[in-house]
């Protein structure tokens, strides 16, 4: 865990992130939006047959941290079963971004790991 | 006063990691000086007893110094009589207390309220509740583009169905400083009552409620040097007289049966249950403080830093300076960083010992106006100085090189 927030895998996915943008098809989408200062992430899932994600995008306005952790749960979530996803908990989730946040920076590393729950629960298991 | 950071315990020790402070959040809450801090303690250690209600020593002591800190506080702002100065927890309690008081039981739906796009949202949520609650028409004055109300388009929405217009004094994200004086003259024509919310400019200027003739005056002790959970709604005695308590309980009756009760004079009919003591006889002392720094002195001083930071922020390539000319406004310094989200500049500039506010400074329709989600605020008192200006724009650099590698 680095204590320094703009460590190198921050800063990485800020400036180029994987997946952002939005998908032609999208299985699902969510946003989400922390009301205190704005920000917003969007979260569009490819969900296959076998209730796996095929693809994961993100979209959205916000600082480094927001925007960054989008990216990388996108990156880490495809592959995954909706199964393995329901597993994934918060504290996973700030691990990998392997920065220590305080706790009001940590609604910013969990806004897209919210949208991706909202996803996850309300996703009727069928695939688009 | 010689040298008035001095006067302020907390600007003279150094943050955690040794890094002096260089705190430009004034406007978000100002530090205290040593009085109003002895001014508690003293309260506290010789003298505390509840407000109005003991006969013994302390009570006496207590209800003497409360209605000294009240007749100065009339005294400060220009009000006749110390009974227009009702104690309310702040701005926020002071605004809804007129919507509820002065609104619910006179307001219909063909009935309007005028307030604008810059204003707090402490300054338009209470009101757009009064529409909803009464069917009255909330209207807005919009901004020009540089941040000032668009008085030309003042005809347009002040009408003689106008009861009441709602206006900051100043805005707390572009510092823009309103014109009362017009905006009381033409709602004066339409027989519209003015409410000022002077959260913001009551610390930096001397206003005098009685010229213009002003009819509520909202602002909070804790921007003013005084403590938090405190504040002030000014009222012109005919419109409190006139108006039903906002909150029943102790203090703000004559006579109560088991049916039905009567109220108490001004100011204690809108004073009810206990009153925050300490902190309004320590507001009563913030208010000697700032009138003995003087208001020519803080304007004078305040002036000074604004024209060097809007300089020198403006200055930045890629860099966006919201609100007017400082002609215009008041010492508070709101940007946008085409490449650094405000957060994130909140964040470095900590590092650097720098304290600003980063986010939508509870003005979501002026956020949207200017196009942005977010700005950074940097907002300065009397206890600043022009090193702490370099301070905020080597940090504002370092922050760039942080997050605008490639």
């Amino acid at each position: 865990m680095s204590d320094d927030l703009y460590d190198e895998l921050i800063l990485d996915h800020y400036e180029s992130p994987y997946h952002r943008g939005q998908l032609e098809l999208p299985s699902c989408t969510h946003t989400e939006r922390n009301p205190l200062c704005g920000d917003r992430v969007q979260l569009q899932l490819q969900i296959d047959s076998e209730q796996r994600v095929q693809q994961a995008f993100f979209d959205g306005e916000g600082c480094a941290i927001s925007q960054a952790a989008a990216s990388i749960l996108c990156e880490h979530i495809e592959g995954m079963t909706l199964k393995e996803i329901e597993t994934f908990d918060a504290p996973a989730m700030l691990e990998l971004l392997q920065v220590q946040l305080t706790a009001v920076r940590q609604r910013c590393g969990l806004l897209g790991f919210k949208a991706l729950k909202t996803l996850v629960y309300s996703h009727d298991g069928a695939s688009a | 006063m010689e040298n008035i950071r001095n006067e302020f315990p907390i600007l003279n020790r150094p943050l955690a990691d040794g890094t002096p402070l260089v705190y430009l959040d004034s406007a978000s809450s100002a530090q205290k000086p040593r009085v109003v801090i002895d001014a508690i303690r003293e309260c506290y250690e010789t003298y505390y007893a509840n407000a109005h209600r003991g006969v013994y020593q302390f009570g006496v002591q207590v209800d003497e110094a409360l209605e000294g800190a009240r007749e100065r506080i009339a005294r400060m702002i220009g009000a006749e009589h110390p009974e227009e100065v009702i104690f309310t927890s702040g701005t926020t309690m002071s605004i809804n207390l007129v919507a509820q008081a002065w609104g619910r039981s006179r307001l219909s739906p063909d009935d309007e309220l005028l307030v604008n796009e810059m204003e707090h949202h402490a300054n338009l949520v209470p009101w757009q509740q009064l529409a909803i609650q009464t069917g009255a028409v909330l209207r807005h004055i919009p901004l020009t583009d540089d941040g000032r109300l668009d008085l030309e388009r003042l005809d347009e929405c002040l009408t003689p169905r106008t009861r009441l217009v709602a206006v900051t004094g100043m805005s707390n994200v572009l510092g823009t400083i309103n014109p009362i004086e017009r905006l009381v003259e033409a709602a004066r024509e339409v027989g519209a009552l003015v409410l000022v919310d002077g959260a913001q400019s009551v610390p930096h200027a001397a206003i005098d409620v009685s010229d213009p003739q002003i009819d509520f005056l909202a602002f909070s002790g804790h921007k003013l040097y005084g403590p938090s959970g405190v504040g002030v709604l000014y009222g012109r005695r005919e419109w409190l007289e006139q108006m039903e308590p906002f909150l029943c309980g102790g203090n703000m009756i004559s006579e109560v049966s088991l049916t039905e009760s009567s109220w108490a004079e001004l100011p204690a009919k809108f004073e009810a249950g206990t009153l925050p003591v300490a902190q309004a006889i320590a507001l009563g002392t913030a208010v000697d403080f700032v009138v003995g720094l003087g208001f020519d002195e803080i304007g004078r001083i305040e002036r000074a830093l604004l024209d060097e930071a809007q300089q020198r922020l403006a200055d930045i390539p890629d860099l966006v300076v919201h609100g007017p000319e400082v002609a215009d406004k008041g010492a508070i310094v709101s940007f946008s960083d085409e490449r650094v989200h405000p957060h994130d500049m909140a964040e470095l500039l900590k590092r650097k010992g720098v304290a600003v506010r980063a986010g939508h400074h509870c003005t979501m329709p002026l956020h949207s106006r200017l196009g942005v989600l977010a700005t950074t605020r940097a907002s300065f008192a009397p206890y600043n100085d022009s090193s702490e200006i370099d301070v905020l724009v080597d940090a504002i650099q370092y922050a760039r090189t942080i997050l605008r590698r490639g």
